[in-house]
């Protein structure tokens, strides 16, 4: 389960201490219930490439020294492309994956060193909805017991007709028919799926949801039905989300802050109305110009960027961005990592320190 | 003036799926038609038969339990719905290809991207193993795969998704069809590179005149693509129209359901977040078909006609090109 030890210290060194500007997630700090889940520098690596006489200490760097804070009833947005980290950052929040470096805290508790046994009151509080609903629930049990089996875990009937009660309550919650209980999931569409899993995250009325790509498998037309499903269970129960999702549109509308990934780091995070109004990283500008547009009147705004992303395991010097970056400045963004620090300003806006970007030659209109 | 017949012209194609519990129509008298060097997307959710239609001009539908039970599939005038296997093989490939929305499962994983481009080469036209080799660099070349004369012995797992899809493509145009079906080709891939796909796409389209019929649910992805869209609902198409009237002024309430579910950025104001559009209810179940407008439990504009009569796909007054498979068609855009 815990990574061996030796893992500490194959890695060159961990991650650059970048100053934190936002306020100390530790208890001790003071009393700030308003973040619930967070990390601080939080970093995963992955080992590849084992031999027989051991690891060659090679390694994806999956996550690298992130720190994101999600509070209590908000929507952080995550964005980012395949192979970002941002999925691994999820589980990472949730202890589903042990990091390497840096702390994972729930609700003002370090929780990056807990035993299994310490989490599993926690993992009431926190659930996750998967991105692919064909291998995330269980091809031999039917819907009732797929919904009912966290239920019955943690207690929350007392007879067997609440049980099912609540289950045609949560099935009918995320636009289901009741009838499908005895059903088993190949009987299902992608999306109905997809409905499942969510019904069964739901069950055990948690605080904190990591949504990984919940609607990606979804139709247009139910996609919303499932976003507005989300917000309307935020507003109700107070829900916090982590919503993971290359879907920059409905990361925008649902949520009230957004992050965007980059080969394992945070490049840039604003209030959601910010980073899409303003966006400062060249990265940003470059994913938010890729996506189509309802609008074929519309000019088409060439700003394709050329190649992949390259491998976590050998990520480029200096800025990993760099050599994709239309703005790169030779001799410095190839040679230093820039830290995530305060965007420049517009004129005229307020809320400084809560748009912060890592660029060395970032946008400033 | 022949030139101005278009490419290919479908007409109440239906093909039908046996299951369990009762025949169903999957494409159920769909028709439309697709210009030559034109775009054309074909839009709808999924089970709307949007798929099943692609393959069925290709032939390809699984029989059983699929069939294809009427209509017609002209290609440049001659049916394709008529032609022996063997000519329908000629077609294949030659003069018809289509590219799939998953690529690493539509690649061979144990023959390099290269075998797979040459063996489509040497199946369609006579050429050596070089000549077909070459022939292989040159198109990776087209698509844009960095070092082709190596990659060209690259597996698939050596590929990134983009890169498979170029390949994909490549092997689809190996032999410059004059059409091309795109299943969502972008839809497994990032943004930044769906708009590398797509802009490849469109470069292809100029320099070898081919026409693309555009499979996707994406609508953004479609207005930035598609001169004409065809929208399809539980196997009927429910509306056509040129892409800018479509998107300006739906003529179908399930059209005008979609575009308002989009999220659009512009729209969103600082503060709460507000509720999406939608369109409530489910697909019907295409076992148990309503026999009147198959949209009509979900739409907002119902009247008692719509339950009973389906309307017919009938041509816009003063709009020619446009066509609406609703009673109410000119109140769905005030």
């Amino acid at each position: 389960m815990t990574e061996p030890k030796d893992l500490f210290q194959q890695p060159a060194k961990p991650p650059a201490a970048a100053p934190d500007r936002e306020e100390s997630i530790d208890p001790a700090g003071g009393d700030r219930p308003r973040t619930l889940a967070a990390t601080e520098r939080v970093a995963k690596y992955f080992p590849v490439e084992s031999t027989w006489f051991g690891r060659k200490g090679r390694f994806v760097r999956a996550v690298d020294g992130v720190s994101l804070r999600v509070r209590r009833g908000e929507t952080m947005g995550l964005v980012g492309e395949s192979g970002c980290g941002k999925s691994t950052l999820g589980r990472l929040m949730l202890r589903l994956v042990d990091p390497t470096f840096g702390r994972v805290v729930y609700d003002g508790k370090d929780i990056t060193h807990h035993s299994q046994r310490e989490l599993r009151p926690l993992r009431r509080r926190m659930q996750i909805i998967f991105q692919d609903p064909y291998s995330s629930l269980n091809p031999r049990m039917t819907v009732r017991e797929i919904v009912g089996e966290a239920i019955r875990v943690h207690r929350l009937a007392k007879t067997r007709a609440d049980e099912e009660t609540r289950i045609v309550d949560l099935l009918e919650h995320v636009g289901m028919r009741g009838d499908a209980m005895d059903r088993y999931p190949h009987e299902f569409s992608g999306g109905q799926r997809q409905r499942i899993g969510i019904a069964r995250a739901l069950a055990v009325e948690p605080e904190f949801i990591v949504c990984d790509e919940p609607i990606s498998a979804l139709d247009v037309s139910i996609q919303a039905q499932i976003v507005n499903l989300l917000v309307e269970l935020q507003e109700r129960l107070g829900l916090a989300y982590l919503f993971v999702s290359h879907d920059l549109k409905v990361v925008e509308h649902v949520s009230h802050r957004v992050a965007v990934m980059y080969l394992g780091k945070i490049v840039e995070q604003a209030p959601s109305e910010t980073i899409y109004r303003q966006p400062r990283h060249p990265y940003t500008r470059a994913l938010l110009a890729a996506v189509p547009q309802p609008d074929p009147e519309r000019k088409r705004v060439r700003l394709v960027l050329e190649g992949d992303v390259p491998s976590p395991i050998d990520p480029p010097s200096g800025c990993a961005f760099h050599p994709r970056c239309p703005r790169a400045v030779k001799g410095t963004c190839d040679r230093e990592v820039p830290r995530l620090e305060d965007a420049p300003q517009a004129r005229g806006a307020t809320g400084a320190g809560s748009h912060r970007v890592a660029c060395w030659n970032p946008y400033v209109d | 003036m022949p030139d101005e017949a278009p490419l290919l012209r479908v007409r109440d194609l239906v093909t039908s799926f046996r299951t369990d519990s009762g025949t169903l129509r999957a494409v159920d008298q769909v028709s439309f038609e697709v210009p030559r060097a034109t775009t054309v997307a074909l839009v709808g959710e999924s089970g709307s038969g949007k798929t099943v239609t692609a393959l069925s001009i290709l032939r390809l539908v699984s029989s059983p339990p699929g069939r294809i039970e009427s209509g017609s599939v002209e290609l440049e005038g001659r049916d394709l719905l008529q032609l022996p296997e063997r000519d329908m093989r000629a077609v294949r490939g030659n003069q018809v290809s289509m590219i799939f929305q998953e690529p690493m499962t539509s690649l061979n994983p144990v023959y390099t991207a290269g075998w797979q481009i040459m063996e489509a080469v040497r199946l369609h036209q006579r050429k050596s193993r070089a000549q077909a080799r070459a022939r292989a660099v040159e198109l990776l070349r087209l698509v844009g795969i960095p070092e082709p004369e190596t990659n060209v012995d690259a597996y698939p797992h050596q590929l990134s998704g983009g890169q498979r899809q170029r390949v994909m493509i490549a092997m689809a145009l190996a032999c410059e069809p004059k059409l091309l079906l795109a299943d969502e080709p972008t839809t497994a891939l990032d943004v930044t590179i769906q708009a590398q796909i797509l802009e490849l796409l469109r470069d292809l389209q100029q320099r070898l005149s081919m026409s693309i019929l555009l499979i996707t649910h994406d609508l953004g992805v479609v207005a930035e693509n598609a001169r004409h869209v065809v929208v399809m609902y539980a196997g009927r198409v429910v509306e056509s129209a040129p892409a800018k009237d479509l998107f300006a002024r739906p003529m179908h309430p399930y059209t005008r359901g979609l575009l308002e579910s989009i999220p659009r950025p512009e729209a969103r104001a600082a503060g709460p977040v507000r509720r999406l559009k939608t369109i409530e209810g489910m697909v019907p179940d295409m076992r148990a078909l309503p026999p009147g407008c198959r949209f009509a439990d979900r739409c907002a504009l119902r009247i008692d006609k719509c339950a009973d009569e389906e309307p017919p796909l009938a041509p816009i007054e003063a709009a020619p090109e446009r066509r609406s498979r609703c009673w109410r068609a000119s109140e769905v855009s005030p």
